[in-house]
């Protein structure tokens, strides 16, 4: 009864299966930090803080994130562009296991004690040469992935000279381009810097270099997080509600931005360190503005979206259609309330991004709570959103309306979590609570008052944590459920991957031709970048030597 | 490519929004000179301690009357471990690293920046009430990041 090809289904599985695992060991990890900040909890000696800091911001923000995300490309690419060729199976069989085998690497080199560098790995410290082996084999692994699914466009195309492919593979498409193009810096930075020196070829690391290489491709992945938590909402929610896109030409339009002013814009992760001068820091202020423009397209889009299809239904006035849409349904109300999140995690990376006003939150808890409500909400809860009907897509089982139930309990307590983790997390960083420290109780009054607030409070944040971890528990359950447990769909039931009409006949042919837009991705790039970097090369210090302070 | 009303409408507005985002982040930067921290000067990680001004680490008068303070950052700790500052003066802290990145964050300013090894950095703060201000490094720097931290005491003259 399935009618997903089963090569294709086995290998969307097995990515969601390392993303479910991940994310179930990552959240714990979440779990005990909140307890160890707030001295409620202390480590057995063979464990540290940092150590597991390190885990829970590679399995969630890395792991789970990517092995995910390749679930939902290679089903939605089966789906839209039809079933696999061998080639193109076999190539993504290999990536999966080139990524796998770096993950795995990673994991052991930071349970065994030897890379308590945390996710940003930032020189001179210096982890196991194996960890960064690791990182490169991730990376690679997720470019062949990637390649293959571009591949199987590729094909697609051949075969229908001269139309614009459907808007989920345009969307795949777009988020390989920018994935592929944000990981030459960290590659380049890994190969040639980390992996020499860590394996002692090389004797000193140029510290701003590797900076400025690691933020180049550290902003871009949060779009590479966020894309495709928006072809969710460009593509798949208009179905799940019964309507149509909006515009497909402003869909892909969007996507094409981002593409473009995502990367340009890594310096605004550095200012305030020097190495590079103010110009070129307020330049890529600037262009790090300019994604306002697609994100607020992206808003319009949704709600316009919204509002048609609640009029189709009846709904009157200004707001009636909002009664109209279908709240009982958790694949919807998941992702509405994912994109409620992003409204002011939005809001909290204009600040973030602010020239100046950057100071006052720079790695303060704030940058906690602000990736909490954008990554680890709208992304994060996108993802749920989507795992409630791909999960029985692919297995053939049905989500049962008790399962629906536990769904609705599920992004409840993960929404309130996260509002009271992550609220408590903004204000104490305004307080000037520092972000990544085992330990809060500094000898002074002003740190006293972070014990203090109703909200701005480390008790507050702990119950959020756990409010969290259990919701994440839940969702470990459902799964578990619809991929196991519950009872076979038959035809009537059978859950199909939702993609939403796009009309394409209006759509300008040249929002497809990717020579264009990679080639101004890289006259931005080379604007924003070849100045300050060869400065940092050519003005560098004598390397640093290896530190393992941990 | 087909534009609705309401969308050239709230894209417009978007654009207006943007364009006084960036007008008031520029002028405040170019015209009133607020620029966060920052240096173009490196250095020999390795010879911190020989190299000016961070040979002697603390408070200076400088000629013109200002005040500079050459802070070096460590794991775990700040050189000078004890700093007294007067209040109302103009005082730049001109910042490296021995070691690895550590930052220098004063709770309850906006001095908070970056000591990246190799490069120095600076920031320049008039501390107008007098008391005792908690520093701390908010960039991780190893098994001791969170007791790297020390107390300035600003002092009325
Ligand atoms: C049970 C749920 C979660 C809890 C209790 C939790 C808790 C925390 C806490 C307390 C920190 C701050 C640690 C510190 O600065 O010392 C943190 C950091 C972080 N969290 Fe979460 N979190 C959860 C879920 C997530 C999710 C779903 C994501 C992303 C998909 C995420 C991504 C991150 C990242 C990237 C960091 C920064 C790590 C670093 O600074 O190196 N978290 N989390
Ligand atoms: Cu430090
Ligand atoms: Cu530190």
């Amino acid at each position: 009864m399935n009618t997903v090809p089963k090569g294709d289904r086995r290998l969307a599985l097995s990515n969601l299966g390392f993303a479910y695992a991940a994310f179930l060991i990552g959240t714990l990890c979440g779990l005990l930090q909140v307890f160890i900040r707030n001295d409620a909890l202390t480590l057995p000696s063979w464990l540290d803080y940092y150590q597991v800091l390190t885990a829970h911001g590679l399995l969630l923000a890395i792991v789970f994130t990517t092995f995910f995300i390749f679930a939902f490309f290679q089903s939605g690419m089966s789906r839209t562009l039809g079933a696999f060729g061998p080639r193109v199976l076999l190539w993504n069989w290999i990536g999966f296991w080139v990524t796998s085998i770096g993950t795995l690497l990673v994991v052991v080199m930071v349970i065994s004690g030897q890379a308590s560098v945390l996710y940003t790995f930032y020189a001179p410290l210096q982890a196991h040469g194996l960890f960064y082996v690791g990182l490169a084999l991730f990376v690679i692994g997720t470019w062949i992935q990637g390649f293959a699914l571009v591949g199987h466009y590729i094909v697609w195309r051949k075969q229908n000279k001269g139309e614009l492919s459907p808007l989920f593979a345009f969307m795949t498409v777009a988020t390989v381009i920018l994935w592929v193009i944000a990981c030459l810096g960290v590659v380049a930075t890994v190969l040639f810097q980390f992996i020499p020196w860590a394996f002692g070829w090389t004797e000193g690391i140029n510290v701003e270099l590797s900076r400025s290489l690691f933020w180049y491709f550290g902003h871009p992945l949060v779009y590479f997080w966020l894309l495709p938590a928006y072809m969710a909402w460009y593509v798949v929610v208009p179905k799940i509600i019964g309507g149509r896109v909006f515009s497909d030409s402003l869909a892909r339009l969007s996507f094409v931005l981002f593409i473009l002013f995502s990367i340009p814009v890594g310096f605004h992760h550095q200012l305030t360190e020097p190495g590079i001068a103010s110009f070129w820091k307020f330049l890529q202020t600037v262009l790090t503005f300019m994604v306002i423009i697609p994100s607020l397209m992206t808003a319009f889009s949704m709600f316009a979206t919204f509002e048609l299809r609640g009029r189709e239904l009846g709904g009157k006035g200004l707001f009636g259609w909002v009664t109209k849409l279908p709240w009982r349904d958790v694949r919807f109300t998941s992702i509405f309330i994912a994109m409620a999140f992003f409204i002011p995690g939005g809001a909290g990376g204009i600040i973030n991004a602010s020239f100046q006003m950057n100071e006052v939150i720079h790695n303060t808890l704030w940058v906690v709570g602000h990736f909490h409500i954008t990554v680890g909400t709208p992304v994060a809860m996108t993802f749920f959103g989507l795992t409630f009907w791909l999960i029985p897509h692919l297995t053939g089982r049905r989500f049962t309306k008790t399962l629906q139930k536990l769904a609705f309990l599920q992004i409840g307590t993960w929404s309130v979590g996260m509002l009271l983790m992550s609220t408590a997390q903004h204000l104490l960083g305004l307080l000037g609570a520092p972000r990544r420290t085992a330990y809060t109780g500094y000898a002074h009054e002003d740190a006293q008052a972070w014990f203090e607030g109703v909200l701005s409070n480390h008790v507050t944040m702990a119950v959020g944590g756990s409010i969290l971890f259990l919701s994440a528990v839940l969702l470990i359950f459902i799964v578990v459920q619809l991929w196991w447990l519950a009872p076979k769909a038959d035809e009537s039931t059978f859950m199909q991957f939702p993609i939403a009409e796009s009309d394409a006949s209006s759509t300008p042919k040249f929002l497809e031709n990717w020579k264009i837009w990679i080639g101004i991705a890289f006259i931005l790039i080379a604007l924003a970048y070849t100045i300050p970097l060869s400065d940092i090369i050519q003005h560098a210090p004598p390397g640093s030597g290896r530190f393992q302070t941990w | 490519m087909h534009l609705h009303k309401y969308e050239k409408i709230w894209l417009a507005f978007g654009v207006f929004a943007l364009i006084i985002f960036l007008s008031v982040v520029g002028v405040s930067a170019f015209h009133q000179g607020n620029t966060p921290s920052g240096g173009h000067m490196t250095i020999d990680p390795e010879k911190v301690r020989e190299t000016a001004p961070f040979n002697e680490p603390g408070l200076h008068k400088k000629e013109d009357g200002t005040y500079e303070v050459s802070m070096i950052a460590m794991a775990f700790g700040y050189d000078p471990a004890k700093l007294q500052v007067p209040a109302g003066e103009e005082i730049t802290f001109t910042l490296t690293s021995e070691d690895v990145t550590h930052s220098f964050s004063i709770v309850g300013t906006n001095v908070n920046m970056m000591a990246v090894p190799g490069q120095i950095n600076h920031r320049t703060h008039t501390f107008d009430e007098p008391g005792s201000y908690l520093v701390v490094c908010n960039e991780y720097c190893g098994s001791g990041h969170h007791f790297m931290s020390t107390e300035i005491e600003v002092i009325q003259q």
